[in-house]
């Protein structure tokens, strides 16, 4: 067990580490959007690296204020640091935001279920995300990408509000200049500068090139997004159990003890936030679930 | 009602309760039984998850902070009287918090300790049903001790079963003798008499399946303009087990702590996520509940939700009956 206090006090016997926050240190911060900023961490001490799945997610606590699960939006392969993306919106996320490099962050996780990339290979991979929801899959990317050859055809598919609302601009950038994937981009209203697509997401997935019965899609964005994304993939021919999804709740614990993530039998924490579509689909059409 | 007991005195010889749907009394029995209340608005569950508990507490060290577990000296408990269906509501609470994938350590550690004396049912309560969840009125497992108390003409014992080692340490210091065939019958009428005359049923045959058909059954509707969402029902049930986590700091802003209470899911914060809760509606409220107690709680953890100790009936100040919401979701069926 892993314990922040000095040597001098007695090591508890009671709370394991997934209920006790460890200090990281902020590194860097850069700014995505007006409202979304991206955080570098580093263990406050020690170097121990931080090991985890596309898709997982930490609570992250700001001190004195609270505590909120934010997906993990770095690369897995590179252990030695820890990122999020996060958007300012309420109480805890804007405490973060005011957070200057060289302050302390506490960290529980990683928790949670992980997308399928490993479990893909050979397939065709369609990622179609919206807003944040690029967040969480970027680990997905990065991993795709650094064993290509093991994958099909890939297509990502990105929607934002206007292009101002766009994350990680550079890379994209960079990602659309690679001839190894197919990077799409729209915005629902643009002026008239901007060059690209303009529309929902949903209007882009008929451009994507994949063959649906050997196709895994990763989606995540706003409830409607995802409806709609997912209800395009199965019209294509893509399989439920193929599309997976990644759902939001109130968490409080984050390891299934608390109740608030509760979705139908499921908890999110620990049995989600990755689902596949055929196991959550009676769930998710229902309201007020 | 639970609480320290320092002496046999302290039970509440003689006293019964009376009990239906929003209504509790006490009154003398007319006898001198020690456990002649069955369950009031306590639960063991004050015990094991206490209603408020600190989990660690921060102080800021310049630009660092540094976090430090509470340390608790966990106390040591003997619970005497506890029912059949409260048995199994600790093994519920047990598949939740010890199961995994993580385990609870504050439960943990009280849970290992605590000693258990059950007392099987020899009255049934006004709003009882353990007979349809399986769970009573006599006590099988999960005890250390269980007692019978027997009032038979003028004569007042306890038949024991032991259930542990640590049981049969416990009774060697007690006078006691082989009870006889003739004793162990009359235990088992009286037991069995309990089960006849239990007021309420919940026919639990396919119940997860009935529910599960039934999101948008119009009596949800119906139950929601009578419920006010207060939470009683969450907060006497013995299984429930949902909590919020209250992150403090003091004045100066240099300290804080974690804590965690009970929480309810009639709450709207239980489902807030930014932009808005998910179950606004009181309807969806007392369905969450209602269904993860009877249904959703089975594909979770492998048992129902609800071991019929009737306490939601009893201190629900309007006298909503999950027996009778039950009831009327299965009759709809049968008309169709
Ligand atoms: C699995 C998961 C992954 C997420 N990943 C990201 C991410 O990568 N980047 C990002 O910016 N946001 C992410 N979110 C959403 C983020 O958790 C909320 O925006 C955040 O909790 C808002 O907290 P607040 O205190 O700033 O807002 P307030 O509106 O002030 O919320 C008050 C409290 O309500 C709870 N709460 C509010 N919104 C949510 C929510 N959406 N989910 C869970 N609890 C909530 C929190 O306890 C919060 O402290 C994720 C949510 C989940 C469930
Ligand atoms: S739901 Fe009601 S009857 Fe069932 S265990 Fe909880 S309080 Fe008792
Ligand atoms: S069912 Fe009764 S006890 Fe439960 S929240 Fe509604 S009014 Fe309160
Ligand atoms: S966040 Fe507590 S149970 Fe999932």
């Amino acid at each position: 067990m892993v314990s922040n206090a000095p040597a001098h006090r007695p090591q508890a016997a009671g709370l394991p580490t997934p209920m006790l926050p460890q200090p990281f240190q902020i590194q860097r911060v850069s700014q995505e959007t007006p409202d979304t900023f991206t955080l570098v961490l580093q263990p406050a001490s020690g170097t121990a690296p931080f090991c985890f799945l596309p898709g997982q997610f930490n609570m992250l606590y700001a001190f004195g204020v609270g505590e909120v699960p934010i997906s993990i939006s770095g690369d897995p392969a590179h252990t030695q640091i820890l990122v999020h993306t996060i958007r300012a919106v309420g109480t805890v996320t804007k405490a973060i935001q005011k957070l200057k490099p060289g302050r302390v962050l506490g960290v529980r996780g990683p928790f949670g279920s992980h997308w399928p990339v490993a479990e893909a290979a050979g397939h065709d991979i369609v990622i179609v995300v919206g807003g944040l929801g690029l967040a969480p899959l970027r680990p997905a990317i990065y991993q795709i990408l650094a064993h290509r050859a093991e994958y099909g055809n890939f297509e990502l598919i990105v929607g934002a509000r206007t292009p101002a609302d766009l994350l990680y601009h550079k890379e994209l950038e960079r990602w659309r200049g690679r001839f190894d994937f197919r990077v799409h981009v729209t915005v629902d209203s643009a002026s008239p500068a901007w060059r690209n697509n303009v529309g929902v997401v949903t209007t882009l997935i008929p451009r994507a090139r994949f063959d649906p019965w050997q196709t895994a899609a990763l989606v995540c964005g706003p409830g409607v997004m995802m409806r709609f994304t997912v209800q395009e993939l199965l019209q294509r021919g893509v399989k439920p159990e193929n599309i997976y999804i990644s759902m939001e709740r109130n968490m409080q614990c984050g390891i299934g003890l608390c109740g608030h993530c509760q979705l139908g039998p499921y908890f999110i924490c620990k049995d989600g936030p990755v689902f596949a579509f055929d196991q959550i689909e009676k769930w998710f059409a229902l309201r007020e679930i | 009602m639970y609480d320290g007991l320092a002496a046999a005195a302290d039970l509440p010889r003689g006293w019964t309760d009376e009990q239906e749907a929003g209504s509790f009394r006490l009154k003398p029995q007319g006898n001198q039984a020690f456990f002649g209340c069955t369950v009031g608005q306590h639960s063991w569950k004050t015990f094991l998850l206490p209603p408020r508990t600190k989990l660690w507490q921060a102080e800021r060290q310049g630009h660092g902070v540094e976090i430090v577990p509470h340390q608790e000296q966990t106390p040591k408990f003997a619970f005497i009287g506890v029912r059949p269906c409260d048995l199994h509501a600790i093994a519920v609470q047990d598949r939740v918090f010890l199961e995994g994938p993580y385990v609870d350590p504050v439960y943990q550690a009280r849970r290992r300790l605590a000693f258990i004396v059950a007392v099987n049912c020899t009255r049934a309560g006004g709003t009882c049903f353990c007979a349809s969840m399986g769970t009573g009125p006599q006590a099988t497992t999960g005890f250390d001790l269980a007692l019978t108390e027997i009032l038979h003409g003028l004569e007042h014992y306890f038949l024991v079963e032991v259930g542990s080692d640590q049981g049969a340490e416990v009774l060697q210091e007690v006078p006691h003798k082989p009870a006889t065939t003739a004793v162990q019958t009359l235990a088992n009428k009286l037991i069995q008499e309990t089960t006849a005359h239990m007021g309420r049923h919940l026919d639990s045959d396919g119940l997860k399946e009935l529910l599960y058909r039934h999101y948008d059954h119009p009596r949800w509707d119906e139950v929601a303009s009578r419920c006010l969402t207060c939470g009683n029902c969450t907060l006497v049930c013995p299984t429930c087990f949902c909590n919020a986590i209250e992150d403090v700091t003091d004045l100066t802003g240099e300290h804080a702590e974690r804590w965690r209470r009970w929480d309810v899911c009639f709450n709207v914060d239980h489902s807030y996520i930014h932009g808005g809760s998910i179950r606004t509606s009181a309807k969806a409220r007392y369905r969450q509940w209602l269904i993860h107690k009877l249904a959703t709680w089975i594909d979770q953890f492998g048992c129902s939700g609800c071991v019929g100790c009737g306490r939601c009936i009893t201190w629900c100040p309007v006298g909503i009956d999950i027996t009778a919401e039950v009831r009327a979701i299965r009759e709809s069926e049968k008309e169709e």
